[in-house]
């Protein structure tokens, strides 16, 4: 089968996890001898060739095609309405508005560049790129005509899918990494929730990273439940890591590593580590990551008085990640809302016991872990002891866990991918 | 006779180096070699040895009629010894005069008077047997406490170590009415003379001498005159104190600050009646009006006068009490570089760099901080802190 993909980003230049996932994907999909056209707004050029890679930059798109005017036409509301856009002061905006909200389809092609520069990044541009990207899609769209299935991976390119099926008339596939709700609470980007519900709406068929994620875009997106399908993470590598990296401390390391915001629950690893510290000293917790909430999060500890059994490192990259997993006695991932979550996976490959909240996606899927509500810092802080002190637990979560990792492999998710590839086709036709 | 006395305050800290939480428990050497040296180095050649030349000259000129007193921290000498023996002996010099005091406080640059009588006291006698070494057997007699804190409690337990004197602010609060021109005494021990700081001619020249937005820019000795024959007559001692980077580093030599102390001594001698003093022989020689009551403690920094530039915050009160509770295990090791870390580890500008005042007195902080913020320094201190304690534990454990 081929299938058109858009993407935001593919390794090796990812700012998150969207482009590790579809790494794997494609590799599990490349496994099962399936062939994808990989579109990003911007290749760098050092991707593995694992796909036929599209760069959206080198696209020249044509103007005069009468659908594509409807799209644009769509499309420029989105650029104008978008509170995406912080530096434009009132005059600019002015303009940009006037500009827009002209009528535009009877402007004159050589006005518009035909090829567009891609950053690719998360910038001020964000808006702009992501309908010019839909743009580039629709162009694509039109000028292979060799795939059956459309394959668009988070808002960044729904609009890109929605126009390659408008453009088709192939059936699109919605695949939700992560919604506005897990990034932002309640308090919602109205622009990007409108594009997240327009793209799920457009698509056969909506496929959400765990079944946390599918009863958000049930709840809050009114999507048919039967239009959506799970489709767990998995890891490129289940083989345990030996590192020889050695601890330095005396004490007993508990560990919280990610982006300290709102989403990441990060103020109750706080006040769990109260309680532990309380009652054993020989603990030592480390948050490790940056993010709008450190500063609170500083303040907390010196306010609590244990800021000599708390550090914090500041963002850690390359091998400080791989180090941090290796010395850490227990791993603690206390999101308050995280549609899958791969970090855990990556503490179990270090043979680290983990503890994470109920309200994540992963823990549909390991099974040898301590599961909490994030909010239950009682409970935290006695699954944090219990992993410390007791021997028999924490050692039956390293050797189950390392099994357990073994049997999330991309090919397995490829695999149920393609009957959802498969289903999709046989009901559209 | 009345007289002007002049305290210059010498002090830089052991800043710490980045130190990473990896650090903890492998890397012990906390201090940033680099930038302690090219801060020193920095210094010396903008303030400390262009003042220093300018001070003997004055000295020699007026044959002792000029003379001003220093207060040298001990981590300011350790960095002399390492890093401007040029400067050293700069200041020897100065004290071979005989017409130059030099002050006792904490070694470190300490806040020990606020936590640990023991602490402080063998701060201060590590001080003055410093003091001792490098200055041919010099032994003070007058004390400064860091930052000019100072309180009734304060000031009876220095009184209690034999000192006659001791320096303060001459803040408003504590004031009211009162002149800091006159010689007070504490209110616990009456023996023990307080000098206080005249804050408004002091900061003229400390703060305001090169800011272009003062109404009174630019200040010249001789509207610095007028203002010194503005005060009545029956106030006998007018007190200078400020920081000694104040020039040529704070006001830099291009705002005139090196020509203005070059004219000020002979102005002063030619149109008033005031002369030069030091500490000491103010103490000796002008009689006390009465007590001066100080229940809580005060200092010479920011707007308040107050401690809220090292204390107060939540990172500054973690940082300081758990640092403070090592005291005694510290003091059960005989290892040297514990107790030199312990010594740097409390100089007072490791919890200046974690003040959160941001809005009023924040900029000043920020100018003299190595860190972009005090969330930043706090970290830091902790991590050191916290390899600290692990040294600590192993040092006594193998005893």
């Amino acid at each position: 089968m081929k299938v058109l993909m858009f993407g935001w980003e593919f390794p090796p230049h990812i700012s998150g996890g969207l482009g590790t996932a579809c790494y794997g994907l494609v590799k599990g999909l490349t496994h099962h001898k399936q062939d994808i056209i990989f579109v990003v707004p911007k290749l760098w050029g050092d991707e593995e060739p694992m796909a036929d890679f599209v760069n959206a930059s080198d696209i020249s798109i044509d103007y005069r095609e009468k659908k594509f005017k409807s799209i644009w036409k769509n499309l420029t509301y989105l650029e104008v309405s978008s509170f995406l856009v912080p530096y434009l002061g009132p005059e600019e905006y002015q303009k940009f508005t006037d500009y827009a909200i002209h009528d535009r389809t009877d402007v004159d092609e050589s006005i518009f560049t035909t090829k567009y520069e891609f950053s690719g990044k998360y910038g001020k541009n964000l808006m702009e790129e992501v309908s010019r990207y839909a743009l580039t899609g629709a162009q694509i769209a039109r000028d292979r005509d060799d795939f059956e299935i459309i394959h668009a991976h988070d808002w960044l390119s729904f609009p890109a899918g929605i126009a390659a099926k408008e453009i088709s008339g192939k059936p699109l596939v919605a695949h939700v990494h992560a919604t506005e709700f897990d990034r932002s609470g309640e308090s919602v980007n109205q622009v990007v929730y409108d594009i997240e519900r327009a793209g799920m709406h457009a698509a056969d068929h909506v496929l959400a990273v765990s079944q946390l994620t599918k009863n958000i875009i049930i709840k809050k997106y009114g999507v048919p439940a039967n239009k959506v399908s799970v489709l767990h993470n998995a890891v490129l590598d289940a083989s345990i890591i030996k590192s020889t990296y050695q601890k330095k401390v005396p004490e007993k390391i508990v560990t919280f590593l990610g982006r300290i915001t709102f989403q990441k629950g990060p103020e109750y690893f706080v006040e769990a580590a109260k309680k532990v510290i309380e009652k054993d000293p020989n603990v030592r917790f480390v948050m490790a990551g940056s993010g709008d909430l450190l500063n609170r999060m500083i303040d907390r500890v010196a306010e609590l008085r244990i800021a000599t059994k708390f550090n914090f490192t500041g963002f850690l990259k390359g091998d400080d990640v791989d180090h941090m997993y290796a010395i850490s006695d227990v791993y603690v991932m206390p999101s308050v809302s995280e549609p899958f979550g791969i970090s855990p996976l990556e503490a179990v490959r270090h043979n680290t016991p983990v503890i994470i909240s109920k309200q994540s996606g992963v823990a549909e899927v390991l099974t040898n872990a301590i599961k909490i509500d994030f909010w239950d810092i009682d409970a935290m802080a006695d699954a944090i002891f219990a992993l410390l002190h007791y021997k028999g637990i924490s050692q039956m979560f390293k050797e189950l866990g390392s099994q357990e990792l073994k049997k999330l492999k991309w090919e397995h998710v490829a695999a149920k991918l393609v009957t959802v590839y498969e289903k999709t086709l046989s009901q559209k036709s | 006779m009345r007289t002007i006395c002049f305290y210059f305050q010498v002090h830089q800290p052991f800043r710490l180096k980045p130190y990473r939480f990896f650090d903890i428990g492998e890397d012990h050497h906390y201090w940033d070699d680099f930038s302690n040296r090219s801060i020193m180095r920095k210094v010396a050649q903008k303030c400390y040895l262009p003042m220093n030349a300018l001070l003997l000259d004055l000295i020699n000129k007026y044959n002792g009629g000029f003379k001003v007193t220093f207060s040298i921290s001990g981590t300011f000498m350790d960095q002399m010894q390492a890093y401007a023996p040029d400067v050293l002996e700069s200041f020897q010099k100065l004290v071979a005069t005989g017409h130059v005091e030099l002050l006792n406080e904490t070694y470190s640059h300490s806040l020990a008077s606020l936590k640990s009588k023991d602490e402080f006291k063998d701060l201060v006698s590590k001080h003055q047997a410093k003091i001792k070494e490098l200055f041919n057997g010099y032994t003070p007699t007058v004390f400064r406490n860091t930052e000019l804190i100072y309180s009734d409690q304060i000031g009876a337990m220095v009184a209690e170590m034999g000192y006659d004197a001791m320096l303060t602010e001459g803040a408003k609060h504590i004031l009211g009415w009162k002149s800091p021109n006159y010689v007070y005494v504490n209110s616990i021990e009456p023996k023990l003379k307080v000098l206080l700081k005249n804050f408004q001619l002091s900061d003229d020249i400390a703060f305001r001498f090169g800011n272009k937005s003062w109404d009174d820019y630019p200040l010249t000795t001789d509207k610095f005159i007028k203002w010194i024959n503005a005060i009545p007559k029956e106030e006998e001692t007018l007190n200078l104190f400020m920081d000694y980077e104040t020039f040529g580093e704070h006001q830099w030599a291009e705002t005139g600050i090196f020509d203005f102390m070059k004219h000020l001594p002979e102005a002063v001698f030619k149109q008033t009646n005031f002369g030069f003093s030091t500490p000491s022989e103010i103490a000796s020689k002008t009689p006390p009006v009465g007590k001066i009551h100080v229940p809580i403690p005060i200092s010479w920094a920011d707007e308040e006068r107050d401690l809220t530039a090292w204390l107060g915050n939540d990172l500054q009160d973690e940082a300081f009490d758990r640092l403070y509770d090592l005291e005694k295990l510290v003091n059960t090791i005989e290892d040297e570089e514990i107790q030199r870390d312990w010594r740097y580890l409390q100089t007072s500008d490791h919890f200046y760099y974690m003040c959160t005042k941001f809005f009023s007195d924040g900029d000043i902080h920020s100018y003299f901080s190595p860190y972009d913020s005090p969330y930043d320094a706090f970290i830091n201190y902790m991590n050191v802190l916290s390899d600290f304690m692990i040294r600590l534990k192993e040092k006594s454990s193998t005893k």
